[in-house]
């Protein structure tokens, strides 16, 4: 009698949804959105003398934004993710159309595809830097065989940063387009053949507007995450080409600037909420498959 | 088992509206209509996988309302449209799931999943340890109907079991499924839009239509006897006439379109001046030569457009010369090689049919 | 496309897949070369691994990484299975706005997510440490854990949980006995990702952890600043090895559900 009473009992909990959504609401709502909040209120705050908050009110973190300095590490950093973005989808396109029209090899050129999504940044960004110090294998070799006498400088430039970013985001950006291209049936490609359309003109009037979701999801998903990263710009750029993402672990860390840092990131965040306004509207779709696809 | 003004709606579309519905035990009982009609819906109102509207009615079997009870307390069992066997458990355990719910005893579970599968004609032996993925289309079929009828459920709810599979097997496990209905006095509430199957199968077919029941009645009365328009166009083939009720004389009224006339037998209700539809069905129409015809049948000229050639029978495609409508006669074929049929497109001719053949229409010819 | 693919098509996917993995390649090769400061090969060598072996920091951070990505793992699979059945199997007030609302987390960059929290600790009071680090990590798990899941559930055939409750299994029965075995593959992928997510974080963790707790991404971000010396790339070797095999079972799971 009791067993069963246990039983219905269960049977209640599960079936009501508030009961399952309960537990991991909660989680993210302390602890994802109620943070956010924080991080808002902070940057209107006052700075603490040793870290921290003052009570008060103040616009002065943000207006701080127009001095030429930080405007400077704005744009930066916003053209440094749109080109990383450009040269991901460049070269994230053609992967990603190779894959999806691929026979037999497809499920190992995906697996590899998906390999870095699952590998740690780390460990990536050191490869990188291991590869493009001036010791680094690249200019070793190089000197080796006699291409070059002085090592080349790459390290800690603007250039490595981007090598490093593309390096890091180029999956984002080819597991969308491949989601998408992978749904185009051939049967589509051949009807446009049949109808006389030379491969140019199938590419053009045919794949390139149907990926179009998987375009704008994988470029999201590139230029998000690039715009706050700060790993890459810290590691490879050597802390020299300043981005936001340095700035705000900056105001962080050594110059103890909370509100200031809650302000950046806050910045940060609204250019992220744009996007994600975006990828809602036109490829939500696109970014599910590409996660299915890396789970 | 009784559905009381039950109503469901989705959103802004009502699925069924204020529906009342009898079927006694053992019954074979089919719910007929073309998809969007809400059969589906009313299958599953009663298996308990929907819930009525508020004040959506009352749904009972043997007598007792269920309205507020899942599906799990209610005593009948379904056979879903694609089967739904568990992929990820064998054929045995996948019969037995049911009897594991009811804490049935081991030894008795083995005894009955294996006369169970015997009983859909499956081979306990060879069959019993295979998962879905192995089985054939018409396999799965025989093990999803093992499934619902093991637990010996007092309904079988049956949402259109035979659309997947092909054309002969489907014929065979339409004569097995009355059989067993038969001989296991379990109700069987039928859900398909094959109008041929229904016919076939049941002791009474519903016809629904957007979320209502059209007429119920047993086979031959829907096909011979549809009260409307959507019946007699949805089951089987019809022709449509209409017309005015002129005058009555000798037990037949006349009707009188603009430029054709017919006559139908009088019947309560009609009165001079009243509006008529009649059905005639394709198998009663003859189409003969022109002044070949006896006195008491109607007549219509028309012009043969089209002979189509059916197998079994011809179908005589005419063109009513006063109405340019389009009327269908079904031939019989009696070997187009040896015997060939007469007429050809353009061919001058009579179409007749008794008036005891006409179907009156209680609604208007949508 | 009917035809073969153009051939420079081959050239570009060949040298982009070449550019993704050959570094690593490279990278856990030179774990094993005899030179310290030389990029050039000087023969074979355990000597990185022996010196990783040797340092309390690196294997103490190895084995934090280790429970936290586990216990996050754990929890965060159980509550965001929870989550995407309540989305993907229920009608209620306000659910596509949750659910739009679920990708939120996916795309807020890490760096606010960590201030975001480390601010909220700060006003809380709370100290820092492996449970404010747990905390965190679950709370950007979950919502990828979800999203996973639910993939797979709104691809789930419903009729499947109807058939099991016209046979007499109640809500619980039903999820414990069909739903589940069903996402199996599903859950195991959400909950492998969790885990490499977790495993993988640094700049999450370089917020919310205290002195004296180091993962060991923060550990050997640490040595990647002061000096690169090829214990890293024994360090790195290990790790690569451990989101390795994870891949490899993700994958070899997931085939066995689809077939």
């Amino acid at each position: 009698m009791k067993d069963v009473r246990k039983q219905r009992l269960l049977a209640r909990i599960v079936s009501k949804p508030t009961t399952l959504l309960a537990p991991a609401g909660f989680w993210l709502l302390l602890f994802f959105i109620i943070p956010l909040g924080v991080m808002v209120v902070y940057s209107f705050m006052p700075r603490g003398i040793y870290g921290g908050v003052e009570p008060g009110f103040t616009l002065e973190h943000y207006l701080r934004f127009l001095d030429p300095l930080y405007l400077t590490i704005l744009l930066r950093t916003v053209l440094m993710a749109a080109g990383c973005t450009a040269v991901c989808l460049l070269l994230g396109y053609p992967v990603a159309f190779a894959i999806s029209r691929a026979r037999r090899w497809k499920h190992i050129l995906l697996l590899l595809v998906i390999m870095p999504f699952w590998t740690s940044f780390l460990v990536r960004t050191f490869a990188m830097i291991f590869l493009m110090r001036d010791t680094g294998l690249i200019n070793t070799t190089l000197m080796r065989i006699g291409v070059i006498t002085e090592p080349i400088v790459m390290l800690y430039t603007p250039f490595a940063v981007m090598v490093g970013l593309v390096y890091t985001f180029l999956p984002f950006m080819i597991l969308p387009i491949y989601a998408s291209l992978e749904r185009l049936p051939n049967s589509i490609l051949e009807a446009a053949e049949v109808l006389g359309a030379k491969p140019a003109a199938r590419f053009r009037r045919i794949i390139l507007p149907l990926s179009g979701p998987g375009v704008v999801a994988g470029s999201l998903l590139v230029f998000v995450p690039a715009l706050g990263s700060f790993i890459p710009s810290d590691l490879l750029g050597g802390a020299k080409q300043m981005l936001i993402g340095n700035l705000v672990q900056n105001q962080f860390g050594a110059a103890r600037n909370w509100p200031f840092g809650s302000a950046a990131s806050f910045v940060v965040m609204g250019v992220v909420l744009i996007g994600v306004l975006v990828y809602l509207r036109s490829g939500r779709g696109e970014v599910t498959t590409a996660l299915q696809d890396a789970g | 088992m009784e559905f009381r003004g039950v109503s469901k709606t989705f959103g802004n579309t009502r699925a069924v509206t204020s529906l009342s519905l009898q079927i006694p035990p053992g019954e074979f009982f089919s719910l007929l209509g073309p998809s969007g009609c809400g059969k589906t819906t009313t299958l599953r109102l009663l298996a308990g996988l929907e819930e009525p509207d508020r004040d959506g009615g009352a749904i009972f079997i043997d007598g007792v309302p269920v309205t507020d009870r899942r599906p799990y307390e209610r005593d009948l069992s379904m056979v879903f449209q694609h089967y739904a066997l568990f992929p990820h458990l064998s054929v045995a355990r996948n019969v037995a799931f049911g009897l594991e719910q009811r804490s049935v005893p081991a030894a008795e579970r083995v005894r009955r999943v294996r006369d169970t599968l015997a009983l859909v004609r499956l081979d306990p032996g060879q069959f019993g340890n295979r998962m879905p993925s192995e089985l054939s289309g018409g396999q799965r079929q025989r093990v999803a109907l093992a499934r619902a009828l093991v637990i010996k459920p007092s309904i079988l709810l049956l949402d259109e079991p035979l659309g997947a599979i092909d054309l002969k097997l489907r014929k065979q496990m339409q004569l097995e499924l009355k059989a067993l209905n038969r001989t296991l006095g379990i109700t069987f509430v039928y859900v398909t839009h094959d109008q041929e199957e229904a016919l076939t199968l049941s002791d009474r077919i519903a016809v629904m239509d957007q979320g209502r029941v059209i007429q119920i009645g047993a086979p031959a009365e829907i096909y011979e006897c549809p009260r409307s328009a959507f019946v007699a166009e949805f089951i089987g083939e019809s022709n449509f006439l209409s017309g005015i009720a002129r005058e009555e004389r000798d037990g037949l009224w006349t009707i009188g379109g603009n430029e054709l006339e017919f006559q139908i037998p009088a019947q309560p209700g009609i009165g001079t001046g009243s509006p008529i539809n009649v059905a005639v069905r394709p198998e009663w129409l003859r189409v003969c030569p022109p002044g070949q015809a006896s006195h008491e049948a109607n007549r219509i000229p028309a012009t043969v457009r089209e002979v189509v050639y059916l197998g079994e029978t011809l179908q005589v495609v005419a063109e009513v010369t006063a109405t340019r409508q389009t009327m269908r006669v079904t031939v019989p074929n009696e070997g187009q090689l040896k015997n060939p049929i007469v007429w050809n497109p353009g061919d001058e001719v009579v179409l007749t049919w008794l008036p005891g053949d006409c179907q009156v229409l209680q609604e208007g010819v949508s | 496309m009917t035809g073969r693919l153009p051939r420079w098509l081959g050239g570009v996917t060949g040298s982009v897949l070449l550019f993704l993995h050959l570094p690593i390649l490279i990278l856990v090769a030179f774990s094993f070369n005899a030179s310290r400061f030389s990029a050039g090969w000087a023969g074979f060598t355990l000597d990185w691994y022996r010196a990783m072996i040797n340092r309390p920091d690196i294997l103490r951070g190895l084995s934090l990484s280790l429970q936290i990505g586990l216990v996050s793992a754990i929890i965060s699979t159980v509550l965001g299975t929870a989550l995407a059945l309540a989305l993907h199997r229920y009608r209620f007030r306000g659910r596509a706005t949750l659910e739009s609302a679920m990708y939120v987390p996916l795309v807020t960059p890490e760096i606010v997510v960590g201030i975001s929290l480390l601010a909220l600790f700060a006003a809380l009071n709370v100290s820092l440490g492996r449970v404010t680090i747990l905390i965190a990590h679950v709370a950007f798990s979950i919502s990828f854990v979800t999203v996973i899941i639910g993939a797979r559930l709104a691809g789930m055939d419903r009729s499947l949980e109807e058939a099991a409750l016209t046979l007499g299994a109640d809500e619980f029965t039903t999820l414990i006995r069909v739903t589940i075995p069903q996402l199996m593959p599903g859950v195991v992928a959400g909950g492998l990702l969790a885990f490499t997510l977790s495993f993988d974080d640094y700049v999450i963790t370089s917020f919310v952890t205290g002195s004296g707790t180091s993962t060991l991404p923060v550990v050997v971000y640490g040595m990647v600043r002061r000096t690169i010396e090829p214990t890293v790339n024994a360090v790195s070797a290990v790790v690569l090895a451990v989101t390795t095999l994870l891949i490899y079972l993700a994958d070899w799971i997931s085939r066995r559900g689809t077939e």
